[in-house]
């Protein structure tokens, strides 16, 4: 039995690669996977299909990937990535996603950071229809005994015996009875969205206490300090909601008002990108504005100009949202966002096969650090959750045994809500959009004061969010996601990745990435 | 605001209500926000003061994507948060689904969903059929959250019953609509039984379905398929 924590793209596309080989697994999950974060992913996926007359071709998904992430990504496994795009597009047509269309051809848009239109879509739910498939494609092996899934299981922690993993832990929500599983453990719990609650776009599931328990136990995670802050979110109650970037592949304008005057300021500070610079050049600009005290102290996007059609075709989702929680129609009206965060380079530090250092651990997709470098391209994340489960599964070629024990005394300790907003306000006063030492340094201090009377939960906790401050304060340089303003340059000596690894005490170290094999 | 829980604790068959008093932040705060920031308090007092447990209930997305959140609000099915404090009469009554087990408070167990699911053999041996002509359909359909808020309120649903309910129909309803011509037949037998003849279409499932799926559209285009043999030609 493989054991895969968690059923969203990543976790699905590993049982369902495992299943067609024969080989059996156990997906465990603290909800149905009609709840995983991956259904909220809206504008697309990202392949060079080149339907649309433009020339596109793999090379340029792999260049623009590689220069997105800063290259910090590893070439050999962007280049396995952007080769597989158009095969795993096609498949998924297939399992029969209702891709846009003219007749049979897939019609592909604009997103940021790339050459060409290379994003499929279904209008603004694209991972909502992607799981709809996959959950039909992955029943089919259930109900044929491959696949078997834990629904309301949490995966408590894993079990690492002698360097090599042994099996997880895991706890019936239902009842709280707890289960050790064996076997091979393939991670797919999501992103690190529990350190900062409330500031994210994702899910309220994605707590991060399954990547930090690992930590803690030796497993290596790698450039923890990437963090990418979208530029256009919502504040709404509770969480940060997201205004996809198609709004600004479709033609969105970012505006604000300076001497009560509509003033687009990206396209003047950004001449040739104009409103589709990367995520983090918008969120550092748009930042830059919101403090700006000649502006009205708000961003706005403004969408009125664009045609009636493609709020009909494309957009007509997101329309409603913001209706819904803003009041504002955004065919009439510009509205105000801000950025929030949105996605995790950082996380475990895998190889291309998305092998751990661990022995018989892997991990796929958000939970683990692979492909997108200092900064994902829109587009390209749910594309590496379905490819990276893919790899993870293949490398497994035969099916294995293991079983699932009751366990008695198990216990397992809740992260108190003070605890959790407390290291939220740290985090984000290290980790912020524009960074520097002295306030990286102070989050760390004010870290170690909080460490005491913690349950073992929020120490691990605590840990690993320390790891990520100390992440930033050692790359002294500005890369992609992570801007030190006072390192703003691109060193080469930290043209490496960031492994952070945890025995009694946190170290940090910068590793060679990979050279590309092929030319 | 005076807000009335229908609770009830892990293990036990015996429920109680429970008062709170809440002051929203403003006027967009939800049931959710509101069930978040009481069970975010140090501790958690009920209106005469007494200590009480945290409010068990299920969310992940908070942008009424993920379904979740389905509980009852004043006696009538809905997202937890999607559902504005402000629009709801007082005093607030939340309880859980009754058609379903409950775990614990506003937590049910709705795994009947899967079940049928798999019972009804929803997905594709073959390759799907996607075309422009056909892709409305399926992304209306794969759109059901499976929150089972049309179950809740559905007078021939039952945990149990032949009849599977709109959480069933709607995501065979994309199988039908992508479905080759051999693998058909399984599925049409399927869909009578399952759907068409427990089904009275009086269509109340419409009208509290959370992600307003047109439902009744949707019901045309797999009767088209299943009940009438019409195929669709790409
Ligand atoms: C609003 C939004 C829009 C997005 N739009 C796009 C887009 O347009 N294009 C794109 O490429 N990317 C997009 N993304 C990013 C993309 O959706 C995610 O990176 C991707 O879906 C992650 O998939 P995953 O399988 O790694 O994890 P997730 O889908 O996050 O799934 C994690 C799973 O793990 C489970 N889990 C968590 N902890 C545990 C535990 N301890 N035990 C058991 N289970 C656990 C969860 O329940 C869940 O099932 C978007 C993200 C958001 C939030
Ligand atoms: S139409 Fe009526 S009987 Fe049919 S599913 Fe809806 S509520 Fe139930
Ligand atoms: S049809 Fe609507 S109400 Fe029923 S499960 Fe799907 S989304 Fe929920
Ligand atoms: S939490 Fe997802 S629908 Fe309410």
């Amino acid at each position: 039995m493989v054991n895969i924590t968690g059923s969203g793209l990543a976790g699905l596309s590993a049982a369902i690669t495992l299943a067609r080989k024969g080989i059996h697994s156990n997906i465990i999950s603290v909800q149905e996977a009609q709840r995983a974060q991956s259904i909220m992913a809206e504008g697309g996926i990202n392949a060079a299909l080149n339907t649309m007359g433009e020339n596109d071709d793999v090379f340029k998904h792999y260049e623009d990937t590689l220069k997105g992430g800063a290259y910090l990504a590893d070439p050999n496994a962007v280049e396995g990535l952007a080769k597989q795009a158009p095969q795993i597009v096609n498949e998924l047509l297939k399992l029969g996603v209702p891709f846009e269309m003219e007749g049979k051809k897939i019609i592909q848009r604009n997103f940021g950071g790339q050459k060409n239109k290379r994003t499929a879509y279904v209008k603004s739910s694209t991972g909502k229809m992607l799981m709809s498939a996959l959950i039909d494609e992955a029943r089919k092996y259930e109900v044929r005994g491959l696949i078997k899934v834990y629904d309301h299981h949490k995966a408590a922690e894993v079990v690492i015996e002698d360097g090599t993993c042994k099996g997880l832990i895991m706890k019936d929500q239902y009842t709280n009875q707890f289960y050790k599983l064996e076997g091979p453990v393939i991670l797919a719990s999501g992103g690190l969205g529990g350190f900062f609650q409330g500031y994210t776009t994702g899910s309220s599931d994605n707590t991060g206490e399954l990547s930090a328990d690992c930590f803690m136990k030796g497993v290596k995670m790698a450039n923890l300090e990437m963090i990418q802050y979208h530029p256009t979110t919502i504040d709404i109650i509770g969480k940060r909601m997201l205004v996809s970037e198609a709004a600004r592949g479709e033609g969105g304008r970012f505006m604000t008002y300076k001497d009560g005057k509509e003033y687009y300021f990206m396209e003047e500070m950004y001449p040739k990108e104009k409103n589709l610079v990367t995520r983090d050049v918008a969120s550092r600009a748009v930042t830059k504005i919101l403090n700006d005290k000649e502006c009205d102290g708000n961003v706005y996007l403004d969408m009125r100009h664009l045609d009636k059609k493609v709020f009909e075709r494309k957009l007509s989702d997101m329309r409603e949202e913001v209706l819904d929680y803003q009041g504002i129609d955004i065919a009439k009206q510009p509205f105000k966002i801000s950025p929030g965060i949105h996605y995790f380079m950082g996380g475990f530090y895998v190889n291309e096969k998305h092998e751990t250092n661990i022995e018989n651990l892997y991990a796929a997709g958000e939970c683990a650090c692979q492909y997108h470098g200092a900064n994902r391209l829109g587009g390209n994340s749910l594309l590496g959750a379905i490819y990276g489960g893919k790899k993870a599964a293949e490398n497994f070629t035969e099916d294995l045994s293991g079983k699932c024990i009751e366990l008695t005394d198990q216990e397992d300790a809740d992260v108190s809500p003070l605890f959790s907003r407390q290291l939220t306000q740290i985090l984000l006063s290290g980790l912020g959009i524009i960074r520097n030492e002295e306030t990286i340094k102070e989050a760390i201090v004010k870290l170690d004061e909080l460490d005491h009377d913690l349950n073992p939960k929020e120490h691990t906790k605590l840990i690993l969010g320390k790891a990520m401050l100390r992440s930033a304060l050692e790359r002294k340089e500005s890369r992609g996601a992570h801007y030190r303003e006072d390192c703003p340059e691109t060193l080469e000596e930290f043209h490496k990745t960031t492994v952070a690894a945890y025995d009694k005490d946190i170290d940090i170290r910068f590793e060679d990435i990979p050279e590309r094999r092929s030319a | 605001m005076r807000i009335e829980i229908l609770r009830r604790d892990r293990g036990s068959d015996v429920c109680y209500l429970q008062v709170f008093e809440y002051t929203p932040e403003d006027e967009r705060e939800t049931i959710a926000s509101m069930l978040d920031h009481l069970n975010g308090q140090e501790e958690l007092k009920d209106i005469e003061g007494n200590s009480a447990r945290k409010i068990t209930y299920k969310k992940s997305c908070l942008q009424k994507k993920c379904g979740a959140c389905a509980m009852l609000a004043n006696g009538r099915p809905a997202l937890a948060c999607a559902s504005k404090l402000c629009d709801l009469e007082e005093p607030i009554r939340l309880e859980p689904f009754k058609k379903f087990p409950v775990v614990e408070d506003l937590c049910v167990d709705r795994s009947i969903m899967k079940e049928n699911l798999r019972q009804m053999k929803a997905w594709f041996e073959d390759e799907a059929l996607v075309s422009e002509k056909r892709n409305a359909v399926s992304y209306e359909s794969s759109r059901c959250l499976q929150c089972g808020c049309c179950l809740e309120v559905c007078p021939n649903f039952m945990i149990g019953s032949s009849f599977f309910g709109m959480a069933g129909a709607m995501p065979f309803s994309r199988i039908l609509n992508e479905m080759n011509k051999e693998e058909l037949k399984e599925a049409r037998k399927t869909y009578n039984t399952r759907v068409f003849e427990g089904c009275g279409k009086s269509l109340s499932c419409r009208d509290v379905c959370p992600a307003k799926i047109k439902i009744g559209d949707m019901l045309v285009n797999s009767n088209a398929i299943a009940v009438w043999k019409r195929y669709i030609k790409d």
